[in-house]
């Protein structure tokens, strides 16, 4: 029987995966052909999705693009075999894009049925955990520290060093909470993780619930992700009925149990201590630090809280040994960023590589540049929080330390291509408006600030003392950001002033010639 | 646990309310969770479902409306047959998610953010579906659409009829 690979991530459906993969049961049965139909993950190769695969002597075979019109003729090109057809992309391991990555989060991606436990035990699943269980707490956190792992939710802040201070609390219970509502829009890997992986997620924060001693824990993911939700359940009941999840896992003395909640779209819930209100079923208010989570977090109690990339890198990082992974990546940012490339390009998808890559090898080497042949304008790095990047910026390394140093940051590795047709001012303008529909509303700085932000822009924009209003507009981008409690006003003024200040001629003052756009 | 009695609302929504609180054990911590199934049920999560919500969970009636208000994804108010959430956030936009939402409000007759004085449609901002590379990408009755293009916008409407 020959098999189909099929993906059921949300990207590919929403393509049209579930219609090819309905018109491929019914064709192979009108032909009478034996098939078994696979739902795998995606490979991360966006622009080809729906991208079917057949298994052939060398390796998978790729056909991207599929629609239901042209299942006949891949019939008819005998694709089973491998035949040759249009939509044909050879052997899909050998795809530049795919073959010029390090994927270490995202080695699996597309080659297992994400809801498979044995596809994940036969790919090196479960093997960090293994030895997580053999370990005490003080040494997993020992080896997490000693990778550098830095939390890829967007501050990059040390993993082991959060670990050890959950670890080092005394509590009658901890917790473990996965933030997977960090909704920035241009980033997609925590969605692809949770729908194509999800027990690596399921494998990573057991690891972190036995290195700090917390027997719970929490995914708290948004609802914009509806599949990613629904395959976590699946995966976590899975685990559960193997022993992987539960008490007295793999018939040790460690127990560990986790719970998926939903959010309810709201963008501050990313911010993790709205997160931590919005679990205990509250509005979802910024907490002031300190206290700081790790000592005082859900219910009052330590809690370790990372997004879902970070839970991720490890365990590789307790299955190959913390320098392995430390081997990957430049200066103090190890390992590997699996880097989105979203917007305007001609190949979006994941890019997983090591620190240190450039911004053009991502967007022009990978992504081939904005589709419909206008020139590239800007790049948003990091989020509707990161800055925007000029065309003559591309060469920038892409590490925490080297965006920062440039007023920018990496965030969450979600790059958003625009082309020439884009107007900064209504970008920046849309920063603001974005920050006063989100603001929780509990410091006034990005409550009051975001919207008189918007009312300003839009003065500049119509002549309004333009001068006099440009002041404004960056004393009230200092205030937001010294004076806002937590990131959502803090950074908002990011993309603002790098537009401002990079496009000044959108907002109808004179370009600057050192920094024009082409 | 004790058998909470909800007999003094007057609503023909409040055995269902109580119900999904008690099969989330009355647990406040689960009050995202209830509303969600709530408004899975129902549609939309009626104001004479809180104070019921209130009761059981053991939360003032400004808490759980506080709860309600501050979410995006509850409808306090009966949404139209279909709901179609599009994408409002910058990759989308770079793909040239405007067009789209201008063609979608035209094809609908519901401004973003309304439902369609017919009722057969509520159009919705989302802040990001996580299609970005494939923009503009939409939620159609909870079905992902994307690379959605301003002329398939009255194709896309029409199947839903």
């Amino acid at each position: 029987m020959q098999k189909i690979y099929i993906p059921r991530d949300m990207l590919a459906k929403a393509l049209g995966a579930d219609e090819v993969a309905a018109a491929i049961t019914q064709e192979a049965k009108a032909r009478n052909v034996s098939v078994q139909i696979i739902r795998n993950s995606s490979r991360g190769l966006a622009w080809l999705e729906p991208f079917v695969e057949v298994d052939s002597p060398k390796g998978r075979i790729g056909y991207g693009g599929v629609k239901v019109a042209d299942v006949k003729a891949l019939f008819d090109a005998n694709f089973l075999a491998g035949g040759e057809h249009k939509l044909g992309t050879g052997l899909v391991e050998e795809i530049p894009f795919l073959k010029k990555q390090e994927r270490l989060t995202f080695a699996r991606a597309g080659i297992t049925d994400p809801v498979s436990l044995q596809d994940y035990l036969s790919h090196g699943g479960f093997a960090g955990l293994k030895k997580a269980l053999t370990m005490n707490g003080a040494d997993i956190v020992k080896e997490v520290t000693e990778s550098g792992l830095r939390g890829r939710g967007g501050a990059g802040f040390p993993t082991g060093i959060k670990w050890k201070t959950v670890h080092d609390a005394k509590a009658a219970q901890k917790y473990v909470c996965c933030n997977a509502d960090e909704g920035d829009s241009g980033t997609f890997a925590d969605r692809m993780v949770m729908e194509g992986d999800p027990f690596m997620l399921i494998e990573g924060m057991t690891i972190a619930g036995l290195a700090a001693g917390a027997t719970k824990g929490y995914i708290y993911c948004r609802s914009e992700y509806p599949l990613a939700i629904d395959t976590l359940k699946e995966a976590i009941d899975i685990a559960t009925a193997a022993n992987w999840l539960g008490d007295n896992i793999q018939h040790t003395d460690k127990s560990f149990s986790l719970e998926v909640r939903r959010g309810a779209g709201a963008y501050i819930c990313g911010e993790e201590t709205a997160m931590l209100d919005s679990l205990e079923g509250k509005r979802g208010m910024v907490r002031a630090k300190p206290p700081i989570p790790a000592l005082e977090g859900l219910f009052g109690q330590p809690t370790i809280i990372n997004n879902v990339l970070s839970f991720c890198a490890v365990p590789f990082i307790l299955a190959k040994g913390a320098k392995a992974y430390a081997d990957y990546g430049m200066g103090r940012s190890r390992g590997t960023m699996p880097f989105q490339l979203g917007g305007n390009l001609n190949q979006g998808g994941i890019v997983e590589k090591a620190f240190g890559v450039t911004l053009r090898e991502l967007v022009e080497d990978f992504g081939g540049g904005p589709y419909m042949g206008k020139p590239l304008r800007a790049v948003q790095v990091g989020g509707p929080l990161g800055a925007y990047l000029s065309a003559d910026e591309l060469d920038i390394k892409m590490d925490y330390e080297t965006m920062a140093a440039a007023g920018a940051m990496l965030g969450h590795g979600g790059i958003v291509v625009f082309d020439a047709s884009v107007d900064m001012s209504q970008q920046a303008r849309f920063a603001m408006e974005f920050c006063a529909i989100e603001s929780c509303g509990k410091c006034t700085p990005c409550r009051i600030g975001s919207t008189r932000g918007v009312e300003v822009i839009d003065r500049i924009v119509a002549g309004e003392n333009r001068d006099a209003n440009a002041i404004v507009l960056e004393d009230l981008c200092v205030t937001m950001t010294d004076g806002s409690l937590c990131a959502m006003g803090g950074l908002t003024p990011m993309p603002v002033m790098s537009a401002f200040k990079k496009f000044p001629e959108d907002f109808g003052f004179p370009r600057q010639k050192n920094l024009a756009a082409e | 646990m004790a058998k909470i009695s909800f007999t003094e609302f007057d609503s023909p929504h409040a055995a269902p309310a109580a119900e999904i609180c008690l099969a989330h054990d009355n647990k406040p911590d689960h009050l995202l969770e209830i509303l969600h199934d709530l408004q899975a049920k129902i549609g939309h999560v009626p104001q004479d479902t809180l104070p019921v919500i209130a009761k059981a969970l053991n939360l003032s009636r400004a808490e759980v409306h506080g709860v309600v208000t501050f979410y995006h994804d509850y409808h306090q108010h009966p949404t139209g047959k279909h709901v179609i959430k599009i994408c409002r956030a910058e990759a989308c936009q770079s793909a040239g998610g405007f067009a789209v939402i201008t063609a979608l409000e035209k094809a609908t007759g519901a401004k973003l953010g309304e439902t369609s004085a017919d009722g057969r449609f509520t159009l919705e901002a989302v802040y990001c579906l996580g299609l970005c590379p494939m923009g503009p990408a939409a939620l159609i009755d909870g079905k992902p659409v994307a690379a959605i293009k301003p002329k398939k916008v009255d194709a896309l409407v029409k199947e839903l009829a």
